[in-house]
């Protein structure tokens, strides 16, 4: 563990160094990015053998604070998260350095440096914790550290409502985690969690879980809770986007696995409402993500139906769990685990190519993209592969764990408990219909941006991006097609994680993937035949067309002499058949001025699509509680003599009742 | 040293009084200063006859700190603010001398009531109570930023009697730790007082409430 806390402190030290010579932007970078590199790396260097070869390391020291000791322990759940953050956050670093372009950057650009580095270390911190309140300190500084980052921006006012939005929500559910550590640490008369979790039996359980659930899920971007990532994630800079989308709202899905490990067996209701909740934001989500015209929002949404998909994992293996079926519980907690790391990867890929394309025309919307493959070529091809990975098409790694759970939910279907049936008739319907909605999505997002003519003059004068951008997203491009050609050995090293997050043991654990192991040789088989045709398709038309006069010609148009760009597809157009069987739900908003007459002078239609639940729930109760504490605004009068007078007279108060 | 001590706590109440009733700042200052030269003998006649190490120390660095670099800074301070006296308190200075005087009393009633140990003079409590009170009403009923900060470090001198009074072994180390708070403190107030009048062309802290959101 020293090398982990010593990666930790390089990260946070190298933060604050380029904090400190922020009037040298150039400089602050590459001391940050060195840090990261560093930092990172030596956090790899235990964390690899403990998630493959299993075991956990623990430390522990002193700690002054009350309640709190620094114990951390390092188990293969731990690393399986560790992991994806320390690599996607070097990534996303090395991006980063080129992303923000120091020599345009003002002054902001050493605080930003000093929050991202802060954040990957904190959001490692949080992993390994085995203290609440540790935890929950390091947990506060993540969510603070991404506020700043999110805020990066901060001249533009949507910016700082998204922002706003963002620190509201998070301390939302940070509330709820403080009540769950609290009460869980008052039965147990500590905060480590081996005391917590000795004391099980003597908690409310399903107030607890309810509690981290809200808290959790809030982190994670559950459905009811999840309106902060929409705002924050296309408000952020790309590579925090990626970051944070990738790797830290999955330390929600990590917290919750790791609270649901300190409980004692669990009651079938908490599988059924985790499964419910899942397919919810799966499918809402996705639909949500079908109806948006901002790349980045798109994806926001996206992240949310596949944080559905997580959940429904999470929820089937509980259900396992509580039936007592070991094979339902491996593969609903394999299939949740192997979801996090592949859509680690196909997330950050696609909002890196998001922030390439953003970074060459200037724009997030789609209806002004398009033709972006002829102009760049490997931002193209990567986001097409980051589109196809995260629809769970074969032969990526997403295709591997929606396999996974789809095993899973026909193991609980041929069991013949009717409550088992019926859950798994809903994930499945839930997984499929979010499956197809996501091909649909990313056939849209793909389409419009890079296909077909552009749509204006910004799209039509972009071009590739340079060199580290590129190849950070060939990168993860890799990882995501070995991860899918990979698939027994990355299921099968599973092992370690999965006996710990469902608390089984491991023979078990590696009993019950194995049968979804053996089928898997095929799929491996088949994703390498799959890419080594496309690879060969791709060489045989390059040859073709080499040294061959490439032209292009207008397609037949109806003997309509003008045709233009804008006769497109649009990204509103192409959705428009599946957004609107779902209307009752989007609301999306139509302003349409139709053609009239023969002859039409002009016509027009714009749509847009709020998101729902925060107009018609979260809105109306802010605006409530903003109009009810206007009241005390009098109080707040700006007078510092009578804040002291505040100060003393509640000090007297509390002296005299002292008294009584 | 038992009438020493009492002397040099009377002095501390008369000192406070005379602040309570004066207008011109410069004077205000030097009461001040010269709370903090007496308050520098309180370590030394606490542990007299002995002559402790750290009891000198904490008396060199108060009788530096509080009787020298603080007026120091504040007198430059209110020059460069061009503020010279405190006009129109939110409370008159009659008032606030019989204002002092019920601090005084409250100080003695709290004292009597905290039934401290008494260390070497029942007078230690009672007075460093009265001084707090004084010092919060100071900051509360005055306008200009300098008679706040001046408040703030009446109340503080406060503090520091009652630490030296109520912990039979004063840890020296916690007193010197506070002094290096409050000195820090005193020149942040110092250079803030500056730059606020330099913006605003004035130190009135109740105009303040201008620039609230």
């Amino acid at each position: 563990m020293a090398l982990f806390f010593t990666g930790l402190g390089t990260l946070v030290g190298s933060g604050v160094m380029a904090a400190l010579c922020y009037r040298r932007a150039t400089l602050a970078t590459r001391v940050a990015v060195t840090g990261a590199i560093f930092g990172a790396g030596l956090v790899l260097v235990p964390a690899l053998p403990t998630l493959f070869g299993g075991g956990t390391l623990v430390a522990s020291l002193p700690w002054s604070m009350p309640g709190a000791a620094l114990r951390v322990g390092l188990d293969p759940l731990a690393a399986l998260f560790v992991v994806p953050m320390a690599v996607l956050g070097v990534l996303a670093a090395i991006y980063g350095a080129r992303y923000l372009d120091p020599a345009h950057a003002n002054g902001t650009l050493g605080v930003h440096w000093l929050a991202f580095n802060t954040l990957i270390a904190s959001m490692l911190l949080v992993v390994v914790a085995q203290n609440g309140v540790l935890f929950l300190l390091a947990w506060e500084v993540m969510s603070l550290s991404s506020f700043v980052l999110v805020l990066y921006d901060g001249s533009a006012a949507e910016v700082r409502r998204a922002a706003w939005v963002y620190l509201v929500a998070t301390h939302l559910g940070t509330a709820c985690l403080l009540a769950f550590f609290t009460i869980f640490g008052a039965a147990a008369s500590s905060f480590d969690f081996d005391a917590m979790r000795a004391s099980a039996t003597a908690v409310p359980a399903g107030l607890l879980f309810v509690l981290a659930l809200i808290g959790f899920g809030t982190k994670a971007g559950f459905m009811p809770f999840h309106v902060w990532l929409p705002e924050a994630h296309p408000a952020a800079p790309s590579h925090v986007s990626a970051l944070m989308s990738g790797v830290m709202i999955k330390s929600g899905i990590y917290g919750l696995l790791r609270a649901l490990t300190l409980f004692g067996p669990p009651p079938a209701w908490w599988g059924f409402l985790l499964l419910s909740i899942g397919v919810t934001s799966a499918v809402l989500g996705i639909v949500l993500a079908l109806a948006q015209h901002d790349l980045k929002r798109l994806l926001a949404y996206c992240s949310v139906e596949n944080i559905g998909i997580i959940a429904v994992g999470v929820g089937l293996g509980l259900l396992g769990k509580a039936y007592g079926l070991p094979v339902l519980t491996a593969l609903g907690f394999g299939g949740a685990l192997l979801h996090v790391v592949n859509h680690a990867i196909a997330k950050g890929l696609l909002f890196f190519g998001a922030g390439a394309v953003l970074h060459a025309t200037d724009t997030r919307d789609l209806n002004r993209l398009g033709g972006l493959l002829c102009r760049m070529p490997l931002t193209g091809a990567t986001f097409c592969v980051g589109s196809a990975a995260i629809c769970g098409l074969p032969p990526f790694g997403a295709f591997v764990s929606e396999l996974l759970l789809y095993s899973a939910a026909f193991v609980a279907g041929t069991t013949g408990s009717p409550a088992l049936v019926a859950a798994a008739a809903i994930a499945i319907t839930g997984l499929a219909l979010g499956g197809g909605f996501a091909a649909a999505c990313f056939a849209k997002a793909f389409g419009i941006a890079f296909l077909g003519e552009p749509r204006s003059a910004a799209a039509a004068a972009a071009h590739e991006v340079g060199t580290p951008l590129t190849a950070v997203m060939l990168v993860l491009s890799v990882a995501a097609a070995l991860s899918g050609v990979l698939a027994p050995w990355v299921v099968g090293s599973l092992a370690g994680a999965v006996a710990n997050a469902s608390g089984t043991s491991l023979n078990g654990t590696t009993a019950g993937l194995g049968v979804a192991v053996d089928g898997l040789f095929f799929v491996s088989l088949a994703a390498g035949i799959l890419i080594a045709v496309v690879l060969v398709l791709t060489l045989t038309r390059w040859l073709l067309l080499r040294r061959r006069p490439i032209g292009a010609t207008g397609t037949w148009d109806c003997g309509y002499a003008r045709p233009s760009p804008r006769m497109q597809y649009t990204a509103s157009s192409f959705a428009a058949p599946l957004v609107e069987l779902f209307q009752g739900v989007l609301r999306t908003h139509r302003r349409f001025t139709p053609p009239v007459a023969i002859f039409p002078p002009s016509a027009t239609l714009s749509t847009h699509t709020p998101d729902t639940l925060q107009e018609l729930l979260y809105a109306p109760i802010f605006v409530g509680i903003s109009n009810a504490l206007a009241s005390f605004r009098p109080l707040q009068h700006g007078r510092v003599q009578l804040y002291v007078l505040y100060i003393a007279v509640t000090l007297g108060l509390l002296l005299l009742w002292s008294f009584q | 040293m038992r009438h020493a001590l009492d002397f040099v706590l009377v002095t501390l109440v008369l000192t406070d009084l005379v602040l309570l009733g004066s207008s011109r700042l410069t004077a205000c200052i030097r009461l001040v200063a010269a709370q903090g030269v007496l308050l520098a003998f309180l370590p030394l006649a606490l542990t007299w006859p002995e002559l402790e190490v750290a009891a000198m120390a904490l008396a060199a660095s108060t009788l530096l700190v509080k009787g020298v670099a603080f007026p120091l800074v504040l007198e430059r301070a209110m020059r460069d603010a061009r503020a010279r006296r405190e006009i129109e308190p939110f409370v008159g200075y009659t008032p606030s001398l019989l204002v002092g005087l019920g601090m005084l009393g409250a100080g003695t009633w709290l004292a009597d009531r905290l039934s401290a140990d008494v260390v070497r003079s029942p007078l230690m409590v009672p007075v460093a109570l009265s001084m707090i009170l004084t010092g919060l009403f100071f900051v509360i009923s005055r306008k200009k930023a300098v008679s706040q900060v001046l408040g703030y470090l009446v109340l503080e001198n406060g503090t520091y009697v009652l630490g030296i009074s109520l912990l039979s072994e004063t840890p020296f180390l916690v007193e010197l730790g506070m002094l290096l708070d409050v000195f820090v403190a005193v020149f942040v107030m110092g250079i803030a007082i500056f730059q606020i009048n330099r913006e605003f062309d004035h130190i009135d802290v109740d105009q303040l409430d201008s620039l609230k959101g």
